[in-house]
């Protein structure tokens, strides 16, 4: 196969620094050498590649941009946009763990932990040597977590905790989880470890998409958790909400890392199938497509830089955020729609990756708010009604 | 112990060329550059040296300041600083020994890393050249390396085999693939990496002793001609081996 160079079709190349650029390149270089050779097989399988986990962290993924006095890398926002990108342009999967690891996990417990919690977990979670999760949504809560019923109780020395939650990425695999439950009917943060007694993590078995990644249950029954586990800072859904936002702005980046991917293949492929005497790319219909494609590829890649940078100066709205994620999920799944016609027969077979980005994609576009949330919190922005209920 | 590596940036090997008008140089527009491949391995080797031995790692390329990205990338690998000699013209091999011996006098390296080619001109010298004009030994084509106090045991790769150098401490090293596995530069490497210098030098006294005259694209390949598919073919083959391609 021929290098993969990206989609840059106006020099938005031009526009990022050199350092920006080269971490872009070592990860997209990762990407190539180290999850595409292997990523089909894990998907067939419905595993996560473990092996990954601890090359990952060599390399700096975790937590890339929060400060190096805990093991991180520390790059901006726009850097950490392009890894996410050029992430996911290898599967959803593996930019997923990557994106809880570092924007559900260690920003909540950077953002909101006490001193002893961010020297104590920092390190350990940006070296790999600590897996977490993060549980927010309920069997009967997902598109509006303020009702969530999981609940901790003060007790002598700390809380309780009883609930369930589901759809948690890494859940099984994970050794500590960021747990949102209600003390006092208030949201709070809780650092749960595994083998704290009567908390469980089944896995969810079953997928169509994001096969590569751990989806799981989470049962907490009389959890005990030590007061030094609650996150102190965490007040209300507020804060949960701030680490989603964290995670979609990764998305929003990330999404965009599949859809070049599935036009990259389409475009090369439409050039070398020939139908009718002609290559299929010689065709206005299919042109058509590509150039459909291209388009919103190159909208979505401005769209991240300006976002990026607007982080970077600490301009960004949660808003703006939303309006990036909804777009750019929807166009990345509608891209790798038009790339698997482009592919006829050979868009569902797996040696080629189209197929399993766009279902990937559909899951990508579910979680950390639907694409119907996001259009409600830009509407209620842009109207000042909100109109969730 | 003082280590120096020679880098050259070259147009990344999977990009089409295209010959520039004045007909004596490529044309650079659109080709991305990289550092040179074989490079890698010398990088590689100096940090692992480097980690064994104690010492300090720099690295030192000929050219212009596009050549700062293949310094950075080794930069962002480990190494410590950076040197970059400033030529106004394109030097031939000579002419790059002679500027990178000057300054890896400077410096009082010892230990000298180059790799065994660099995939633009392809001339495979700059290194023997360089350890030359250095006075130092030199082993190429390195496959393996082992370095004890002064001593070096090296082998290298030849015709169908290897062979088993040992020498000393000056050295000039040309490594091939195979001596090891080039490490990413990691995220953290790249960010550190700002924060080291690249000093500049010229190289204004440094002349090359060959001049490019032409540069053309090769003929393309003629297509290859089947003579037959079974064992009934075989004396043709044989024949056109024989008197037409004059190859057996
Ligand atoms: C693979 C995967 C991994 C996940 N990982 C995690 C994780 O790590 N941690 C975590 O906490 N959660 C995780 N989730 C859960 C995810 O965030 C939720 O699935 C998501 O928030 C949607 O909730 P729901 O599935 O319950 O859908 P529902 O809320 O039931 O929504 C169903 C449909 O109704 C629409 N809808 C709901 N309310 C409205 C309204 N007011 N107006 C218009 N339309 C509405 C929705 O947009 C959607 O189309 C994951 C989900 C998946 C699929």
């Amino acid at each position: 196969m021929s290098q993969y160079n990206g989609v840059d079709y106006f020099n938005i190349e031009s526009l990022i620094s050199y350092e920006e650029k080269m971490i872009r390149d070592t990860v997209r270089e990762f990407v190539s050498i180290e999850i595409i050779p292997v990523i089909e097989k894990y998907y067939a399988e419905g595993k996560f590649p473990m092996g990954l986990i601890s090359k990952m962290a060599n390399l700096g993924l975790f937590g890339s941009n929060l400060p190096q006095k805990y093991g991180c890398v520390e790059m901006n926002n726009v850097a950490y946009g392009l890894v996410m990108q050029e992430l996911e342009r290898g599967d959803s999967g593996i930019r997923s763990f990557v994106s809880v690891q570092s924007a559900l996990v260690m920003y909540p417990i950077f953002t909101f932990g006490s001193e002893e919690q961010k020297d104590f977990w920092l390190p350990l979670l940006a070296k790999g040597e600590k897996i977490g999760c993060f549980g927010l949504t309920e069997p009967d809560f997902g598109s509006n977590p303020s009702g969530l019923i999981t609940k901790a109780e003060k007790v002598d020395g700390g809380y309780l905790l009883n609930g369930a939650k589901m759809w948690i990425t890494n859940g099984s695999i994970a050794d500590v989880a960021i747990i949102w439950a209600k003390l006092d009917g208030k949201i709070h943060g809780f650092i749960v470890e595994k083998n704290f007694k009567g908390f469980t993590a089944p896995e969810m078995k079953g997928k169509h998409s994001l096969r590569a990644s751990i989806t799981s249950e989470l049962i907490l029954d009389d959890v005990f958790v030590p007061e030094t586990h609650l996150l102190p800072k965490s007040t209300g859904l507020k804060s949960a909400l701030k680490c989603l936002n964290q995670a979609r702005y990764g998305i929003a980046w990330g999404v965009m890392g599949a859809a070049m991917e599935c036009y990259e293949t389409a475009l090369t492929y439409s050039k070398s199938r020939i139908q009718f005497n002609k290559p299929i790319a010689a065709f206005q219909m299919t042109q058509e497509k590509l150039v459909n494609i291209l388009t919103e590829i190159t909208k979505a890649q401005l769209l991240n830089l300006q976002l990026g940078r607007m982080k970077d100066n600490k301009t960004l709205k949660h808003t703006h955020v939303s309006l990036a994620k909804r777009n750019n999920c929807e166009k990345a799944l509608e891209i790798s729609h038009i790339s698997r016609e482009i592919l006829g027969a050979n868009g569902i077979i797996n040696e080629y990756p189209i197929m399993r980005h766009s279902a990937n994609l559909e899951s990508v576009k579910t979680y950390e708010g639907t694409h119907e949330m996001h259009t409600l919190i830009v509407g209620e922005d842009i109207t000042g009604f909100p109109a969730f209920e | 112990m003082k280590i120096a590596v020679c880098v050259s940036h070259v147009p990344d090997t999977a990009t089409k060329i295209k010959i520039a008008n004045s007909g004596k140089d490529i044309d650079p527009s659109g080709v991305t550059f990289i550092i040179n491949p074989y490079d890698e391995y010398a990088v590689e080797e100096a940090l692992k040296q480097k980690e064994a031995l104690g010492g300090e790692v720099t690295v030192f390329s000929v050219g212009g300041d596009a050549n700062k990205e293949s310094i950075r990338k080794a930069l962002a690998m480990g190494a410590d600083k950076g040197v970059l000699i400033k030529s106004e013209n394109e030097l031939d091999s000579i002419g790059i020994a002679k500027a990178l011996a000057v300054e890896i006098k400077n410096e009082g390296c010892e230990l000298v890393f180059c790799g065994k080619q660099s995939v633009d001109y392809d001339d495979s010298i700059v290194g023997q050249l360089l350890s030359a004009l250095l006075g130092y030994n030199c082993v190429s084509t390195v496959v393996g390396l082992k370095i004890e106090g002064n001593k070096i045991t090296a082998e290298r790769e030849i015709e169908g085999g290897r062979e088993v150098i040992e020498t000393q401490i000056p050295v000039v090293i040309t490594t091939q693939k195979g001596l090891n596995e080039p490490r990413y530069a990691s995220l953290k490497g790249i960010m550190g990496a700002k924060k080291k210098t690249i000093e500049e030098k010229s190289s204004a006294n440094v002349e090359s002793s060959t001049e490019v005259i032409k540069m053309r694209k090769p003929a393309p390949k003629q297509p290859g001609r089947i003579v037959g598919n079974d064992v009934s073919a075989v004396p043709e083959l044989v024949k056109l081996l024989r008197e037409e391609a004059k190859v057996i």
